[in-house]
């Protein structure tokens, strides 16, 4: 885009230099306000340029479409995230453990996020990994996302959400494989639970919370959440 | 279309053209109202839905109270167009009480309904229900409130020039309240009993 | 009695609101004592409150713009110097739950009462002098959507003083807005004043659609009107289009808040997405409601003082047009990461790339109206070539964030921030500022101050570009929107820049309020006794300046495009010999005491007065009927009289210069 900024911006610089009323040798022509030829071009052009963007909107909004799964040799971790007043709450529903504040990965691995919000409309980002989601009262949203190298990478919510919006932070820690799964036994053996009273606790308003983890979680409380903060007589499609 | 070279238009014109566009905007807003209800038609939270709680003979005879409404406006429009004053008082007398007719029948609907607990606060579906229908029915009540206005100052003033664009732009508005109806009708009720 | 109303709205607790509630109090008081002290107040109500000229009325809407822009701009400067200093641990001085109002309050304010008022005083004076004709379709109506604009800008204010405004950013998002997670009032505030202007709104479009359609002069087709009126067209029709859409959408989240329905809640089977995808349905052609006659101004501008016909006159048309219907098929891209999939996505992103070709169609015909042109380089030029190159800039981020993947990083960044302050400023208020400068003299009868306008540009200009080209920066390096306080300090550096840009656009409206007392003062140095102080080519400029009250005395016959400079071309035009009587409409109360009511009502409502509510609206539903009762009174205005003016207003005009 910039080939057409670039020459759009000087010419505009240049002709109103050279164009000014005081330069004499400019050519002024009152009456010519029209040329096919002119037209053409400009019209031409945009065009171009659009057609071109079109296609890269295209492909790129089916390749990196958050729903789209990572394809990889390992096999793939399932996340569910439900954004709070004003924290995030992680679960791996296939490693019964959970955690606040803070996302621990294997690297190398897909993460299938299903996401989802108790109360009002967030947006889980790590700017590091890809894209954004929204997360929403009574509905799942879907994102994909691996983290390659081995390293910390903040996350936040991008989409306000109230007074203690600023302090909706977490930090992804992406691990090697195997130390992953040493963490995962120790908080299976050390942590808390997150029971129904760990969970309304959780649940209250309160914002730059410190990091938890959890050693057990019910396995359906994502479902839960979603019914309950949005209760539907009748299911809406899914996103 | 002309090219647009003739001028302004005369006042008439101007009026009855203006409130044409009002009326558009006026058919926009229902619009997303309408698209409101479509989308939330299903969302009964457990509640009554539309199958349950549509009386189709009901709302039948409400239909041909306003549609005979809009005929006798009309009727109204074409006598003060001919000077025939009496037709003219007649005919909008009869398009008061046939609209008035109609807001009745749709007022004991609704209050049916809260009474059997399907007020606009039960349910997704039935807000957007209510306040669809409710919406037509406060213009049908700004409409009735308007041509009383108009009956009285056509009795006052005469019909003159500046009381006959009024009660050119009230028909307008009286028939296209028919037309909204007729969407209504169709896309909530008929559909909704199925 | 008096519903949610108590003393405890009033913040004596909080300093800082405390302190601009005295601050607007004391300005208010000091305004209307002036006035009384003064014995202005029969002048006003005779000659501005109750008129239904559309010069008038079009002088009030860019008063009342200007005011707000300050409030808006104050709120801006807290915001920047708050981000200035909240890095790492700091909290700053704005606690949240001030920072959201301030953030709400000046998407609001901006949009709503700057941007909107300015574009539609500015189509409200030009557009019946352009078109040759006397005054818009329905002056009486002109008048009540000023005065309704006006009730909403106030009830916003109010909010500062008696309660709180919205917590939940300008657009107000359900579930945040609902009453469940926002029980006070501040959402209230801000779904009345919008609603109340909103209908102004609405009824000033239909107005100019009318006003444009079926009244021009004898001789002036479609493709013989200035561009300037063609850009007021589309507008006007977007505002006919898009506003039902904004009334439908408040209302229902209005009745979700005092009936307790179900439209948006999280419960009752409620879908706040429907939200979201109608309030943008309404936003996305609401943006080029505003730019649309910013461009109509820069055509004229360009034009004019390029000595130059515009280049392309009917593809800008055509570019126009095309603009006004692509406007509603985007607005899915104010929000690509709700997950609508990837073929939605990339539908809307194409469709968004698209409207940009007849936008960028229009910079290449200015362009070349530049070009072989003999350019003046007056202050109004100064801020077309300054919106050219910005608006490029800001254009480019546009389409940018038009590739959904590009958008799923950029979305609610600072680099989204930055591309809507890059276009709103570059575009709409330069154009603001240009069409205010150059139709200023046609208004007053004498021209600005051109130092004090040069000073005012170049502020705006080195101003904008420091306080929002960091912020494309910070969008890139993850800040987001709406952050009152941040952890990362090495984002610090760049809101300190943003800062001192915000402070040198602040010295940019000081010397443009500088210029007008200035202007004012030596008025007499800069008097327009030709009408025509920059050989423009557009009807306008064949009036007097200021022009009488009933603008034509004949109405102009136009034979060509550029009506005025044919004229000029053929040399100048004996008076006719007798003048036939013409009809001028009467002042009318009508539109100050509905607004007055509809103050009254709206407050009401929002403090749960139902009683006063009733009464507010019964007494609003009286007026309509009161002066409907009465025949619009006109003044006649015999041909004799008009001779007579007429030869005494030629008299005392002189050539143009």
């Amino acid at each position: 885009m910039l080939v057409v900024v670039v020459p759009v911006i000087a010419l505009t610089l240049a002709f109103a230099w050279w164009y000014r009323a005081s330069n004499k040798r400019a050519a002024y022509r009152p009456d010519w306000s029209y040329s096919g030829r002119i037209e053409l071009v400009v019209w031409s052009i945009p065009v171009m340029v659009v057609i071109l963007l079109a296609a890269v909107a295209w492909t790129g909004s089916h390749d990196l479409d958050p729903a789209h799964k990572i394809k990889a040799d390992a096999k793939p971790i399932r996340i569910e995230v439900v954004s709070l007043d004003w924290k995030w709450l992680f679960i791996y529903p296939d490693l019964q453990i959970a955690t606040v504040n803070q996302l621990v990965v294997p690297t190398g691995v897909p993460l299938e996020f299903m996401l989802t919000s108790a109360n009002v409309m967030n947006a889980f980002f790590v700017p590091q990994l890809g894209s954004q989601i929204y997360t929403m009262p009574g509905m799942r949203t879907h994102l994909n996302l691996l983290a390659e190298r081995a390293g910390d990478y903040p996350g936040f919510s991008s989409n306000f959400s109230g007074d203690g919006f600023s302090d909706m932070r977490f930090l992804v820690r992406a691990i090697p494989a195997s130390e992953f799964s040493s963490w995962h036994e120790r908080t299976a053996s050390e942590a808390p639970a997150l029971d129904t009273d760990a969970y309304s606790q959780l649940a209250r308003a309160s914002s730059n919370t410190q990091t938890q983890t959890y050693r057990s979680v019910d396995p359906d409380l994502f479902d839960r959440i979603v019914e309950t903060s949005a209760p539907h007589a009748a299911p809406l499609q899914e996103n | 279309m002309a090219r647009g070279g003739e001028g302004p238009a005369p006042v008439r014109i101007v009026v009855a053209y203006g409130f044409w566009i009002f009326l558009l905007s006026d058919i926009i807003m229902f619009s997303a109202l309408f698209a409101t209800y479509a989308v939330l038609s299903g969302q009964t939270d457990g509640g009554p839905s539309a199958h349950k709680l549509f009386e189709l003979r009901h709302v039948g005879i409400e239909t041909l109270c306003l549609l005979f409404s809009s005929y006798t406006c009309g009727l109204g429009i074409l006598a003060v167009g001919r000077g025939h004053m009496r037709g003219f008082y007649l005919c909008f007398a009869l398009t008061f009480v046939l609209g008035a007719a109609f807001l009745g029948l749709e007022l004991s609907e609704f209050v049916g309904m809260v009474a059997h607990g399907a007020g606009p606060s039960r349910s997704a579906f039935l807000s957007a229900f209510f306040s669809l229908v409710g919406l037509h029915g406060a213009h049908v009540t700004a409409g009735l409130t308007w041509l009383t206005f108009m009956v009285a100052q056509t009795a006052v003033r005469g019909p003159r020039d500046f009381v006959r664009r009024r009660l050119l732009c009230f028909s307008l508005f009286w028939h296209a309240l028919d037309i909204i109806w007729v969407a209504l009708l169709t896309l909530v009720y008929l559909m909704g009993a199925r | 009695m008096l519903g949610k109303l108590s003393w405890a709205a009033i913040p004596f607790n909080e300093p800082i609101p405390m302190a601009a509630s005295l601050m607007i109090i004391v300005g208010v008081l000091g305004v209307l004592g002036l006035i009384s002290w003064k014995g202005w107040w029969p002048y006003l109500w005779r000659e501005w409150l109750t008129s239904v000229d559309h010069k008038r009325i079009g002088v009030m809407y860019l008063l009342l713009a200007l005011v707000l822009l300050l409030r808006g701009f104050i709120d801006a400067i807290m915001m920047r110097s708050q981000l200035a200093i909240a890095a790492g641990g700091a909290q700053g001085y704005l606690p949240p739950e001030h920072y959201d109002q301030i953030f709400s309050a000046h998407g609001t304010i901006m949009i709503f009462f700057m941007a909107m008022p300015f574009m539609v005083g500015l189509m409200n004076f030009v557009v019946p002098l352009q078109l040759g004709v006397r005054d818009v379709a329905f002056p009486v109506l002109n008048s009540i959507s000023f005065w309704l604009t006006a009730t909403g800008a106030l009830l916003v204010n109010v909010s500062l003083v008696v309660g709180e405004f919205a917590r939940t950013g300008w657009l107000a998002y359900p579930p945040l807005s609902e009453l469940q997670f926002s029980p006070g009032v501040g959402v209230d505030y801000y779904l009345w004043a919008l609603q109340i202007s909103g209908i102004g709104t609405l009824l000033a479009g239909i107005n100019m659609v009318t006003t444009i359609l079926k009244l021009r002069a004898p001789g002036m087709t479609y493709m013989r009107m200035p561009v300037f009126c063609w850009t007021a067209l589309c507008s006007s029709m977007l505002i006919v289009a898009a506003f039902p859409v904004l009334t439908a959408t408040f209302g229902m989240l209005l009745l979700d808040r005092y009936v307790g329905m179900h439209f948006f809640t999280n419960d009752g089977g409620g879908n706040f997405m429907m939200y979201i995808n109608l309030i943008w349905i309404w936003g996305h052609p609401e943006v080029y409601i505003l730019v649309l006659p910013a461009f109509g101004v820069f055509s004229e501008v360009i034009a004019t003082f390029s000595g130059k016909q515009l280049f392309g006159y009917r593809s800008m048309v055509l570019a126009t047009l095309a603009i006004c219907v692509l406007s509603f098929m985007v607005w899915l891209h104010h929000f690509f990461t709700m997950g609508a999939g990837a073929d939605v996505n990339a539908v809307f992103g194409i469709m968004s790339m698209i409207i940009a070709i007849p936008t960028g169609v229009k910079l290449f015909n200015w362009l070349f109206t530049l070009y072989r042109g003999r350019i003046r380089f007056e202050v109004p030029v100064l801020w077309a070539i300054g919106f050219m190159v910005t608006f490029a800039i800001g254009g480019m981020t546009g389409v940018l964030q038009a590739v959904p993947p590009a958008d799923f990083v950029l979305h609610n960044s600072l680099f989204l921030v930055a591309h809507f302050h890059n276009v709103i400023i570059g575009a709409v208020v330069f154009g603001a500022m240009a069409g205010y400068y150059y139709w200023f003299p046609k208004a007053f009868g004498f021209t600005l101050d051109r130092r004090l306008g040069m000073v005012s540009f170049w502020c705006w200009l080195i101003g904008f570009y420091l306080a929002f080209m960091p912020l494309y920066v910070l969008g890139l390096l993850g800040m987001t929107r709406r952050m009152q306080h941040y952890a990362d300090v090495s984002w610090q550096p760049y809101l300190i820049v943003a800062e001192v840009g915000a402070i040198v656009i602040l010295c940019g409206i000081v010397a443009t309020i500088a210029q007008l007392i200035v202007s004012i003062r030596t008025r007499e140095r800069r008097r327009d006794r030709s009408g025509d102080p920059w050989n423009g080519r557009t009807l306008e400029w064949s009036t007097t300046s200021p022009p009488p009250a009933y603008n034509f005395a004949v109405m102009p016959q136009v034979q060509s495009l550029d009506a005025f400079w044919v004229i000029k071309q053929r040399g100048p035009v004996a008076p006719p010999a007798r003048y036939d009587s013409i009809e001028v409409p009467k002042n009318s109360p009508n539109g100050f005491v509905t607004a007055f009511f509809a103050v009254i009502t709206g407050f009401a409502l929002i403090w749960h007065i139902w009683w006063m509510a009733i009464l507010g609206l019964a007494c609003a539903a009286l007026t309509l009927f009161a002066f409907g009762w009465m025949e619009r009174p006109e003044t006649r205005i015999s041909g004799e009289q008009l001779a007579t003016a007429e030869r005494a207003r030629l008299q005392s005009m002189d050539p143009a210069p």
